[in-house]
């Protein structure tokens, strides 16, 4: 409702791998509502696209990739309408929870009160022990930060294009946190390495040596595993919780 | 010759942001000369050099490195113009922020960073309310929610300015800036153009060599908390 244009797609033209050859994938569009993934190994330059994406690039950067929205170059201000989310941020500002999100929702003129107790009550779905209006933010744990962050980006920044370094090991609920950014038909890229988020995912991109390799479709076979992969996880998350807050395991 | 100031607070990037766009400037064979003012010492002028560009260093020592770099302005594009520079940026020490040695008719370059704190913007004054274009650092490390409260505050106080995030780091964001400098105006002398604002009045007995404490010693330009 803030957003100045209404963002349908976005299209990668393809560029070049580190060595310089023509990348395999030549045009790549992501509609809104889609999650897309890029997986690869360490180095294969997941985070060079997402920069791309969000530099809006026209044969700049060091692949020479271009980044369309709605099949033209944006004009626009691009911080607008891209979010970023990666492990190495984290919140620097001296102030409480509650306060901060007064002052990031009165900057984006949305009216404050009753978005405080909605990005907190979305945040304490995502992260294990709850946070609190009159919380430091500067003192909330990994997961907690992580979970504010995307409730934050969710319900306040609220931008149309969502980007994610990695952060799967931030000790909070993924495939909530991924569900919870691509509400309201935001598009949603997402760099990971793990296989939950990647068969979510419909499509994933492959990367190899900076360039985009292949685009491959979630099939039959992995959307089965993923539910398998879903419930372990699930388990995983929730014994988990458990150690955390004391529990223990018995032989049955 | 296009001449090109850029200033802002210590750490926050001038140096980073600079080299990052340097190199992309001499992708297209532009001819760039650094001068990098300081107070009492700088690796910068190393950093430069690396580039294979001409540097000039000063180090204003005992004197205000602010009014050292205005006094030396004239001779610095002298200098560039002996180097054969087509663009001249000078970094400045950025000790205080009451000073801003931004100059009528030359781009004016401010860095600030996204960790020094959500009141800066509204504190430093003239350094960043005079600034064409504003580049803002380290948001690789802050929240999304914290980039955009900053970038807001920056664009109370400077409604005018460019405003361009940069990472110190990667060079993200150099794309744009080289742009911005090559787009920048042309100058062929300094002499009779004008500072934006002016510097603090000063001179007092401290100005000149005085260490010691007490009203006896203080002479000239004084100002006191109570009065
Ligand atoms: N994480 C991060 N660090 C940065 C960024 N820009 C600069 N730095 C670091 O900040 C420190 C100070 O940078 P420098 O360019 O020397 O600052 P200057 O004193 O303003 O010239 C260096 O360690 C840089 O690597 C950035 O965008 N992100
Ligand atoms: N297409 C490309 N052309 C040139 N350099 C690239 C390209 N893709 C990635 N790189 C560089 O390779 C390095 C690793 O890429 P990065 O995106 O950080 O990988 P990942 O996030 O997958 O670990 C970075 O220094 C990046 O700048
Ligand atoms: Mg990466
Ligand atoms: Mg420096």
């Amino acid at each position: 409702m803030n957003n100045l244009v209404t963002i349908k797609k976005i299209t990668i033209l393809g560029g070049y791998t580190k060595d310089g050859m023509e990348e395999p994938i030549r045009k790549m569009d992501i509609t809104t509502g889609e999650i897309l993934v890029l997986v690869g190994p360490t180095g294969s330059g997941k985070s060079m696209l997402l920069s791309d994406i969000e530099l809006l690039a026209s044969a700049d950067t060091p692949s020479k990739r271009t980044v369309l929205i709605n099949d033209t170059m944006y004009e626009g201000c691009r911080s607008e309408i891209i979010a970023q989310l990666s492990q190495t941020m984290n919140f620097v500002m001296d102030t409480t929870v509650g306060d901060f999100l007064i002052l990031h929702a009165s900057s984006r003129n949305i009216d404050s009160d009753a978005i405080v107790n909605d990005v907190i009550a979305l945040a304490n779905t995502l992260a294990g022990e709850p946070i609190n209006p009159h919380d430091f933010i500067t003192t909330l744990s990994g997961g907690q930060s992580r979970a504010l962050m995307i409730a934050d980006i969710a319900l306040i920044s609220d931008s149309p294009i969502v980007l994610v370094d990695e952060i799967e090991n931030a000790g909070i609920d993924k495939l909530q946190a991924l569900q919870v950014l691509s509400d309201k038909g935001k598009i949603v890229i997402v760099a990971s390495h793990d296989p939950v988020i990647m068969l979510m995912a419909k499509r994933r991109v492959v990367m190899r040596n900076g360039g985009m390799n292949k685009v491959l479709s979630t099939n039959q076979k992995e959307t089965e595993l993923l539910h398998e992969l879903i419930s372990f996880d699930k388990n995983m998350f929730s014994l988990r919780e458990s150690l955390r807050t004391s529990g223990t395991i018995e032989i049955a | 010759m296009k001449f090109i100031t850029i200033a802002g607070p210590p750490s926050c990037g001038k140096t980073a942001v600079l080299i990052h766009t340097i190199k992309r400037l001499l992708e297209d064979d532009t001819k760039v000369a650094v001068g990098k003012i300081d107070c009492l010492e700088t690796d910068d002028g190393e950093r430069y050099k690396d580039l294979g560009i001409p540097v000039i260093v000063g180090l204003s020592g005992d004197l205000c490195p602010d009014h050292y770099y205005v006094s030396n302005l004239e001779e610095i594009l002298t200098w560039a113009k002996k180097n054969q520079a087509e663009m001249t940026i000078l970094e400045t020490a950025g000790l205080c922020h009451r000073c801003a040695p931004a100059i009528v008719g030359c781009l004016s370059v401010v860095v600030i960073d996204n960790l020094s704190g959500i009141d800066t913007p509204r504190k430093i004054g003239p350094v960043l309310t005079t600034a064409d274009v504003v580049v803002i650092t380290k948001g690789d490390i802050v929240s999304q929610a914290e980039r955009e409260v900053f970038r807001q505050k920056i664009r109370l106080v400077n409604p005018e300015a460019e405003i361009l995030e940069f990472n110190g780091l990667t060079g993200k964001g150099s794309v744009r800036l080289r742009k911005i400098l090559l787009e920048s105006p042309e100058v062929h002398t300094l002499v009779d153009e004008t500072l934006r604002s002016s510097m603090p009045a000063c001179i007092c007995s401290y100005c000149t060599g005085e260490t010691r404490i007490g009203n006896s010693y203080q002479l000239g330009n004084v100002l006191k908390i109570v009065s």
